[in-house]
């Protein structure tokens, strides 16, 4: 099956990052505060096209980190998290139970807005940029991405309970996913994340958000929109399904008809 | 080659689709059924959701049983007037079933009504048939005609009021068996993603006692309908139609059916019959199977509106 890989972002904000990058190092000695660091991504386009034949892809983002510190660059002290966020929706979660011998649905827990799709790229492994506290703080990452139980007021165990299955749910079919060493620095200031886009991946406007860490300690976030949209007739398809129900099921008995009624042309010996 | 599924929102192979299509064509043609209660738990175990799985299963079942129906319609072995009073009730049923098959669905039990529905029936009908068709062919070894037998039970639901003449039936039976029949199938087949037609053929020829030449165009004629009117009432209500997922599995299976029928041809009556049990308590016990084993997750994810 063919892995397209989607260019999408390519950034050029890095000239200006290597313009700006002698004056500083002049400047160094006497100016010691130099301007905070700021990250930046940008996405050339912003829309993905799922055609019939999608089976999955790669998504690379390109981005650049301004006014860094060249001595923190070369000691690795730069890491950077990109997050591909799916749109939220609300989401059932049942634990089965033996009933008589039959697995049913037996205890449920609903959560709202909970993105239905989450990839990561890191530069290194998680535990190695900051500490879970940071994580959590930024909601960040498929372990402590927050999720929001719909009744707050529930028993802890249980939405603790529920909210684990949930991420192990959705790491399991592959709609969160974390990439380690998905974020690779091609410069100083530069850098390319991978993000993996399922087969599965919902459509919709997608959130590309880029984290930057200065050892170990959060500096600033950037975020970019993206739109994965369904290709022409499988969106038009879908569209008449929800918006014109009763004609795309009249459609579909048409079809149906004319499809058994030219097998029969085509096959008939009477 | 992989397709993306507009509604189903998957991707999958088309020759996966297409073979399945033409495997469940070969067996509908070569036992005279419509296939719906084979292609909805192949698609389900094939990752399809269930709720997708019944509503295109359904419309499926339209080609086959459309194409089957303009064969007898030419032979004049469809009963209209049976076949319509059926279907009156058949719209009731269908319109009753897709209301609980919403319902179901907004309480997460959806997937093991469905699987219930299927064990119960499939089970039941292929056990019957199995023990009818088994005894049949040890009467046939022995040297016995096979004779259908003529029991008097249920003469009484025969008897109640409103009755109404059948003449290519050669019936005068009450309408009310009749609607409640047709009712029941439309139920199942909003439901399940079946036509009915494994229950249709033996409700008509052992409570109606239909004879047996007109019994398969009938049931056709009525099945081509209730699938039609499950298909408009699933995607109005449900949206759970994929139009290229049943294009796909029809075309594999018009193809597949000629060649099934060719095949049937050359197998004895009672042979046929013990075949397609043995079949449909496969089917049943594969389901019965998973809803008994312990799943790979405890866990389930589901949308509030569905699974």
């Amino acid at each position: 099956m063919r892995r397209a890989a989607l260019l999408v972002g390519m950034l050029l904000a890095f000239t200006p990052a290597l313009c700006a990058a002698p004056p500083p190092a002049l400047a160094q000695q006497q100016v010691p505060e130099q301007l905070p660091e700021n990250i930046q991504i940008g996405l050339s386009t912003n829309r993905v096209t799922i055609t019939s034949d999608f089976s999955g892809a790669d998504l690379t983002i390109f981005g650049a980190i301004d006014n860094a510190d060249p001595q923190i660059s070369r000691q690795g002290g730069y890491d950077v998290i990109v997050v591909l966020e799916g749109p939220a929706q609300p989401l059932v979660i049942w634990r089965r139970a033996r009933i008589l011998g039959v697995w049913v649905n037996a205890q449920s827990q609903s959560f709202v807005n909970v993105p239905l799709s989450y990839s990561v790229a890191t530069t290194r492994a998680p535990q190695d940029i900051t500490n879970p506290d940071s994580y959590k703080r930024l909601s960040l990452g498929p372990a402590y991405i927050y999720l929001q139980p719909e009744d707050r007021a529930g028993d802890p165990a249980t939405i603790a309970e529920f909210t684990a299955a949930l991420r192990e749910r959705k790491l399991a079919v592959g709609l969160y996913s974390e990439n380690i060493g998905g974020v690779q620095f091609l410069s100083q200031t530069l850098f390319r994340a991978t993000l993996n886009l399922p087969p599965n991946v919902p459509v919709g406007t997608h959130k590309a958000r880029a984290f930057l860490f200065r050892n170990g300690e959060f500096m600033k976030e950037t975020s970019s929109s993206l739109a994965i949209v369904k290709a022409g007739f499988e969106q038009t398809v879908y569209r008449t399904a929800h918006e014109q129900s009763f004609l795309y099921g009249l459609l579909a008995v048409v079809i149906a008809m004319l499809t058994g009624w030219m097998g029969r042309l085509i096959f008939r010996k009477d | 080659m992989g397709i993306y599924l507009p509604i189903a929102e998957i991707s999958v192979n088309v020759f996966v689709l297409l073979a399945m299509g033409a495997a469940v064509g070969f067996l509908s043609g070569m036992f005279g059924v419509g296939g719906g209660f084979l292609i909805t738990p192949l698609l389900i175990f094939y990752n399809i959701p269930p709720a997708i799985a019944v509503a295109t299963g359904a419309n499926q079942v339209i080609a086959s049983s459309f194409s089957g129906t303009l064969a007898h319609l030419k032979r004049g072995t469809v009963d209209i007037k049976l076949g319509l009073v059926l279907l009156a009730g058949g719209v009731v049923g269908s319109s009753i079933g897709a209301y609980v098959f919403a319902i179901l669905r907004s309480f997460g039990q959806l997937d093991l009504a469905i699987s219930l529905l299927y064990v119960v029936f499939l089970g039941t009908v292929g056990g019957l048939m199995l023990i009818e068709s088994l005894n049949a062919i040890r009467q046939a070894r022995a040297g016995g005609t096979p004779a259908l037998k003529k029991s008097g039970q249920h003469n009484w639901i025969l008897r109640l009021p409103l009755k109404m003449r059948f003449r290519a039936s050669k019936l005068f039976v009450s309408v009310i068996p009749v609607l409640g029949l047709g009712a029941g199938i439309g139920f199942l087949a909003a439901i399940m993603g079946v036509g009915g037609g494994f229950i249709m053929v033996p409700a008509l020829i052992y409570l109606l006692k239909v004879p047996t030449n007109v019994v398969i165009g009938t049931s056709l004629f009525h099945i081509m309908f209730t699938t039609a009117y499950t298909t408009l009432v699933q995607s109005t209500l449900n949206q759970t139609v994929d139009i290229v997922l049943a294009f796909l599995l029809m075309v594999g299976g018009v193809a597949g059916a000629q060649y099934g029928a060719k095949m049937g041809q050359r197998l004895r009556g009672d042979q046929l019959r013990a075949l397609l049990a043995a079949l449909v308590l496969a089917v049943a016990l594969r389901l019965a199977f998973d809803m008994f084993v312990a799943p790979g997750s405890v866990y389930l994810i589901a949308s509030p509106g569905g699974s």
